[in-house]
């Protein structure tokens, strides 16, 4: 009975962080491409197995702040292109392709010539989200029961806390994701900027060494708060190209 | 050097992405919130995300803007 709560207690908190990379893995997979997000998610949990074998309880000892600030850094910034992308497709401004430029030329001759030298992934964007987002929730996992299970003496239940954790966000992760395909792409797109915008600051912000009010639950608030500026930021553009429309002929108006 | 070219122009697309100030706003936005943490002690969890709403309205100003 005394293991009971440390179970309850590495269950709940593994629980936050397996729902932060189900949220990374789901948001890459529904709008970028599953198979190089599995291959991301699986390199993830193949290099946490490695260090955590490896390593063993001096994994404590990594530089998880220094993973923070760049997993972080990365993750805005990723986040910021996504949302700027889908709050111009959603205003209008971006209906416009300039295909044959020449700067897209050269990324898409990059991204093919990228292709060929990482063997076996078709989208690297997408695997290494998901590579990113899994192994640092993973390593925060395997802090977690580590740092509670020796505390108490008790890693095998703590293990069972975290497992039990993993194995229920997993459940919940395959069954809202068919209802998630539905919703239109670019809405999509928008609410993945918003996430990874969202997890991005956090993380990089706790990285920098700012402590978020209330820990993690800060995430729940500051989600909410990137969605409406990104809802703002619609408006604000809609009422912009409203203005524009009077003096500037429809075809004038091309997104970069 | 073509396909050194090539390969420097995917990783600047893919870290950098279409518009150079918002990379350039967070990571200031980082280091703004380390320095006021570690020299100033001061707890500027909210630096970074008001970095990133600038971030993103200033790149779509730039975007948008009239020529």
């Amino acid at each position: 009975m005394n293991a009971l709560p440390l179970i309850l207690t590495v269950f709940i908190a593994c629980v936050v962080e397996a729902v932060e990379a189900l949220t990374i893995v789901l948001a890459t997979g529904i709008t970028r491409e599953w198979r190089s997000t599995f291959q991301g998610m699986a390199a993830a949990l193949v290099t946490l197995a490695v260090i955590t074998a490896a390593v063993g309880p001096a994994i404590n000892e990594l530089p998880l702040t220094a993973l923070r600030v760049v997993v972080g850094a990365l993750l805005a910034i990723f986040g910021l292109q996504w949302l700027r992308k889908a709050v111009l497709r959603a205003t209008g401004y971006k209906a416009l392709h300039d295909e044959a430029s020449a700067y897209l030329r050269e990324v898409a001759a990059a991204e093919a010539a990228a292709r060929q030298s990482r063997r076996g992934v078709n989208d690297w964007y997408s695997f290494t989200l998901a590579f990113k987002g899994v192994l640092l929730e993973g390593l925060e996992v395997v802090f977690i029961v580590i740092t509670f299970g020796d505390n108490q003496k008790n890693i095998g239940a703590a293990v069972i806390g975290a497992a039990a954790a993993i194995i229920l966000v997993t459940i919940v992760g395959i069954a809202v994701r068919a209802p998630l395909t539905k919703v239109p792409e670019n809405w999509m797109k928008l609410a993945v900027g918003v996430m990874l915008t969202s997890f991005g600051a956090f993380w990089g912000a706790e990285g920098a060494g700012a402590r978020w009010p209330g820990n993690d639950a800060a995430l729940l608030v500051l989600i909410p708060v990137v969605a409406v500026a990104a809802a703002a930021s619609i408006a604000w553009l809609r009422s912009r190209q409203a203005t524009v429309a009077v003096s500037v002929p429809a075809s004038e108006v091309v997104g970069s | 050097m073509k396909q050194l070219k090539a390969f420097g122009a995917f990783w600047y697309d893919f870290i950098v992405g279409d518009d150079w100030h918002v990379a350039a706003l967070v990571v200031a936005g980082l280091a703004l919130t380390a320095i006021l943490a570690h020299a100033a002690k001061v707890n500027a969890w909210w630096l970074l995300p008001v970095f990133a709403f600038a971030a993103l309205a200033w790149s779509l100003h730039r975007a948008t803007a009239k020529k």
